[in-house]
């Protein structure tokens, strides 16, 4: 074969080569200056993984950046494959740090964990609270209210249209009109599934006759895959209803919850209540904040409908330096700052500060 | 349309003569004009939509079906056309026509997703088409701004490291099978080539995280595991469509090297392979555009990270479809649309890439390619 | 008088390498089978209340899964494989020569999309709009056990999942079958056409006959990729566990690599290798109906340009 043939192609190939390998123009300027006054002394350096909840993915996303800016040599990849994924990997030692929808159960804390030393368990710290809105695609009607009880009845296929007396007798002078309602779910198995059936298993069990989990047990309506799946749904079928984070009910409308005798819009206030007035659950490891929410809070305007989630970490790690860098992540995500950036991105409710002062504290126990 | 059959008074007197008489085939058919094809589509069209329109003035429907005229007017036109051919020109000449119109009609009906697919795709992408997108990586990004490079960088060089793994196994599997193989051996590897087309992407990506636990432990995630991953998927594409191929190589061109005195295996090199380039240059092509959307084994053993990673064996990379696929399922909170856009475009990059690839590969195979004679 | 035959090095390593290369093969698939039947173990032998669903035992819950994705996968060959024949004969023998070129790049393009963004298009652009032809087919032909209602309100069924899988797998069958087709011996096409065959009869004597195996080939490629398709799968339909031929309604069986996307990453203990475990059963699945290609191909001596 000719060489004169060849070279062309090669000189061809060797030049995309060299341009593609240029490095991206964020990461050269971001290694290039720190930003003066917001380092500590010595900068963090180093790389931890965390595998985990997709609810907490944009909250994440804030986070690594906002603690990266400030230590250039630091890496954190989050990868937000689920919950289950989450406390499989760390529990196996394939993550450093979990984010996890659910506290490790006893099951799991019975067991050991590959990522702590030897005798140590892990810790749940809740760092995010997100309110899961019930979110509706019907024209004409723009302020629906609900209870409990109707909504366990139309998810769980007992109320099938929408103009039926028993969410007229909630909506006096709407419009409601004559169709069947298209409930839209979850297909996989999803934090947000699980607190929602908790919610409903609390305030209306012989309606909702189903224990809680993390599959929609119930064969009705449409099923889609992920909270955006979900939305995207909803969005295209008509008078159709469904749960979901209310990071990502844009573009549909949220139903009213009736939370004790009156009826509360979603807030993220309101979620953060909901958790503040909730008790640790008990009989955990010192410095586990699992939390037991109080599904039928009735306060003004609690909204009990809500998500927590949680960083699972050790209490002592194996290896000193992962130890270290986790620690610092967790009190980083738990500051005032980092939640408030958590907020205005993802629209979830900051930590309260008594509970982020608890949690920083607990992870300042991490070694 | 009046038609003269030569021959019909004499072959007619002949069976009068001898008793035989053979089936009227007219020597020399009728034709149809040159543009009743043409005219018979846009008339059945045209039916169909006035049938349409008229449900819809009756209130019968309510949008006037642009998709059912066109459906039923190519219905109509068929029938008619075939019923035309049939009487003008006769069953056979009727049958071909049929079939030219099927034929055409699966490529428009083919035509149609593509074009949506693209149309959608680019709709989509051209909102981040811009140059932040192709020198940036997610690095510190949130909400607005960033881009894909470090995905970009992270598949081409994972689909190179899985092409390098997968089509010289491939390829020399396959000349196995058709040059070597006789027996057991060779019946055994066909069956499982077939099986392995079967393997769910998500399996492969499962085995390939298993195997690299059990010897370097569950925390390793690198660029190469998901180049074994993809050759998995991309080895029995490569098998079996170079296997076709090969097979389709005249046996003439083998022999006449034999007599030439040329060894087996300069045979294959020099004769069979380079008379076969251009089909195996495409399979070559299916798999790659078979691994390079795969989602599930990358997010599961390469996976996800915002930074720049040249290194195959060491830490996470990005992909273009796990970028695509996280992008659009994290787009949540403020700047979801952010997140939209970017996976929107990242898709456009790929299909682009696949293009490149594509023209790259049919460049290559016209240059090494012998001249073809007859 | 015979002499033995002197064997070349150069013969003796290269078919040496190509052997290994089946060995590969061998190894890769053998190890991918053991692990899957290792990881599935567990699975196999639960019992009541372990697995997910409410099964009393893995068949109970693996069924469902493997009926949604034989008939998926059915009714995705059935819309793709003529239209696939009729593309791939349009190019090699009904389209102007410069326009055939342009037109195999273009099918070929559909090839490179990745299945995430067709699960997107499914969602956006198709279930919208077949939503509207499935309430028509449910209103007025509902009679029809597979058009039975009640119709599904979003449009996301396993037809079109189905449809989505046929346009996902078109372009792989074209390209080969394309490349067989072009492939058909010109000789004998000049023969047919010489002999006053119409273009059709030439197709059907000359380029069809020989091209079965190809087809069968593509078919199965086709096949493999339908049967494994995870995401389009995944994101466009609305899975529920049931067993049901109606096309049209929200409830639809699912198949068994799109429940395994959907619920791996939230799965622990058992319910990891009840996926696993229905992994495994795909692949013997597919393993069944290659045999039965295989077969089917077998009965008739397939032509070849090598000596076979």
């Amino acid at each position: 074969m000719k060489l004169t043939r060849i070279a062309p192609l090669g000189a061809l190939v060797a030049a995309s080569a060299l341009v593609l390998a240029g490095c991206a123009s964020n990461e050269a300027s971001a290694d290039g200056n720190a930003p003066s006054g917001s380092a500590s002394a010595t900068t963090l350096s180093g790389t931890i993984n965390g595998i985990g909840s997709s609810a907490q993915g944009t909250a994440q996303q804030s986070w690594i950046a906002g603690i990266q800016t400030a230590n250039p040599d630091l890496n954190i990849n989050y990868d937000p494959q689920g919950s289950g994924a989450g406390r499989k990997s760390f529990i196996s030692g394939a993550a450093d740090f979990a984010g996890s929808d659910a506290a490790l159960n006893d099951e799991e804390l019975a067991g050991s964990f590959a990522m702590c030393a030897d005798g140590t368990k892990a810790i749940d710290l809740p760092v995010y609270i997100s309110p899961i809105a019930i979110a509706y695609n019907v024209e004409g009607v723009d302020d629906l209210k609900l209870d409990a009880a109707t909504i366990a009845g139309i998810f769980s296929g007992k109320i099938t249209t929408w103009n039926d007396a028993k969410i007229a007798a909630l909506n006096e002078g709407a419009n409601l009109p004559d169709a069947t309602i298209t409930v839209v779910h979850r297909s996989d198995d999803s934090g947000t599934t699980q607190n929602f059936t908790e919610y409903l298993a609390a305030n209306a069990a012989d309606t909702w006759g189903q224990e809680p989990s993390q599959t929609f047990p119930f064969q009705v309506g449409d099923a889609a895959k992920g909270t955006s799946g979900v939305a995207e749904a909803t969005k295209s079928a008509k008078n159709s209803i469904t749960y979901i984070d209310e990071s990502g009910a844009a573009g549909l409308s949220i139903a009213q919850l009736k939370v004790g005798d009156a009826f509360v819009k979603i807030s993220a206030d309101g979620a953060a209540a909901v958790v503040a007035d909730s008790p640790l659950v008990t009989g955990r490891a010192a410095g586990d904040l699992a939390i037991d929410i109080n599904r039928t809070d009735t306060q003004a305007n609690a909204w009990p409908l809500v998500l927590v989630s949680y960083l699972i970490a050790c209490q002592q790690y194996k290896d000193a330096a992962t130890g270290s860098l986790v620690s610092s992540y967790i009190q980083y995500v738990a500051s005032d700052a980092a939640q408030q950036a958590a907020a205005a991105q993802a629209g979830s409710a900051p930590l309260s500060a008594e509970l982020s002062a608890k949690v920083i504290a607990a992870a300042q126990t991490i070694k | 349309m009046t038609t003269t059959v030569p021959g019909t008074t004499e072959t007619a007197a002949l069976g009068e003569v001898s008793g035989i008489h053979p089936p009227h085939v007219p020597l020399t058919g009728g034709s149809l004009p040159r543009g009743t094809v043409w005219m018979v589509l846009v008339c059945g069209w045209l039916f169909a939509g006035a049938f349409f329109a008229l449900l819809w003035a009756a209130d019968i429907t309510t949008t006037f079906s642009l998709v059912g005229t066109v459906f039923f007017g190519t219905v109509l036109f068929d029938i008619v056309l075939y019923v035309i051919s049939r009487i003008v020109e006769g069953a056979r000449r009727a049958k071909d026509r049929l079939v030219t119109s099927l034929v055409s009609t699966a490529f428009v009906i083919a035509l149609l997703p593509l074009v949506s697919l693209i149309w959608t795709v680019v709709l989509g992408g051209l909102a981040r088409l811009d140059v932040a997108f192709f020198t940036q990586s997610m690095r510190n990004i949130v909400g607005e701004g960033g881009g894909a490079l470090h995905a970009i960088i992270g598949t081409l060089l994972i689909t190179l490291a899985a092409a390098i793994i997968s089509v010289p196994i491939g390829l020399l599997t396959s000349i196995y099978l058709v040059e070597y193989g006789r027996g057991p051996f060779a019946r055994a590897i066909t069956f499982l080539v077939d099986v392995m087309t079967g393997i769910p992407s998500i399996v492969a990506g499962l085995f390939v995280f298993a195997l690299f636990a059990l010897i370097a432990g569950p925390a390793v995630r690198n660029g190469f595991m998901g180049a074994v991953a993809l050759s998995v998927l991309m080895i029995p594409v490569v098998v079996r469509s170079s296997e076709e191929i090969l097979r389709l190589v005249p046996n003439e061109l083998r022999e006449a090297s034999y007599a030439l005195g040329v060894p087996k295996w300069l045979t294959i090199l020099k004769i069979v392979l380079p008379t076969s380039l251009a089909g195996i240059v495409t399979g070559v092509m299916l798999a790659i555009a078979r691994v390079i959307g795969e989602t599930a084994p990358l997010l599961l053993v390469t996976g996800f990270t915002f930074s720049m990673n040249y290194n195959l064996f060491d830490d996470r990379m990005m992909t273009l479809p796990v970028f695509v696929y996280t992008q659009y399922t994290q787009a949540a909170g403020v700047s979801a649309q952010a997140s939209i856009d970017r996976a929107w475009t990242a898709a456009l990059t790929l299909i682009v890439i696949m293009l490149v690839l594509n023209l790259a590969g049919r460049l290559i195979a016209k240059i090494f390619a012998p001249k073809r004679g007859l | 008088m015979t002499t033995k035959a002197t064997v070349r090095i150069g013969d003796r390593v290269f078919s040496t390498t190509t052997v290994v290369a089946g060995a590969v093969i061998l190894a890769t698939l053998a190890a991918v089978a053991i692990f899957l039947v290792i990881q599935s173990i567990p699975a196999l032998v639960a019992g009541e209340g372990e697995l997910p669903n409410d099964s009393a035992n893995f068949w109970q819950y693996v069924g469902p899964l493997v009926f949604g994705t034989i008939w998926a996968a059915f009714l995705a060959l059935l819309f793709a494989t003529p239209l696939s024949i009729g593309i791939a004969l349009f190019i090699s023998h009904y389209a102007p020569r410069r326009v055939a070129q342009t037109l195999g790049y273009v099918i070929d393009l559909l090839a490179a999309v990745p299945s995430v963004v067709f699960g997107l298009w499914g969602i956006v652009v198709l279930a919208p709009l077949v939503q509207p032809l499935y309430q028509w087919l449910g209103d007025n032909l509902g009679w029809i056990p597979l058009f039975a209602g009640p119709i599904s309100g979003t449009g996301r069924t396993i037809l079109t999942a189905a449809m989505v899988l046929a346009v996902m797998v078109i372009p792989i069958m074209t390209a080969i079958c394309r490349e067989v087709f072009l492939q058909a011996p010109r000789l004998h096409e000049e023969a047919a056409l010489a002999l006053g065959a119409t273009r059709w009869e030439m197709i059907r004597m000359s380029v069809l006959p020989f091209a079965r195996s190809g087809i069968v080939s593509a078919v199965m490629l086709g096949l493999g990729r339908a049967l494994g398709e995870t995401f389009a799968v995944a994101m466009v339909l609305s899975p529920a566990f049931v067993v049901k031929l109606a096309l049209l309604q929200a409830q639809n069986p699912n198949t068994i690599a799109a429940n395994i996307a959907l619920q791996f990453p939230e799965a622990t203990g058992v319910s990891v290798n009840a996926l696993v475990a229905s992994g495994l059963v795909l692949f013997v699945v597919t393993l069944l109906v290659n045999v039965l290609a295989r077969w089917i191909i077998s009965r008739r001596a397939a032509f070849s340009g090598a000596d076979a």
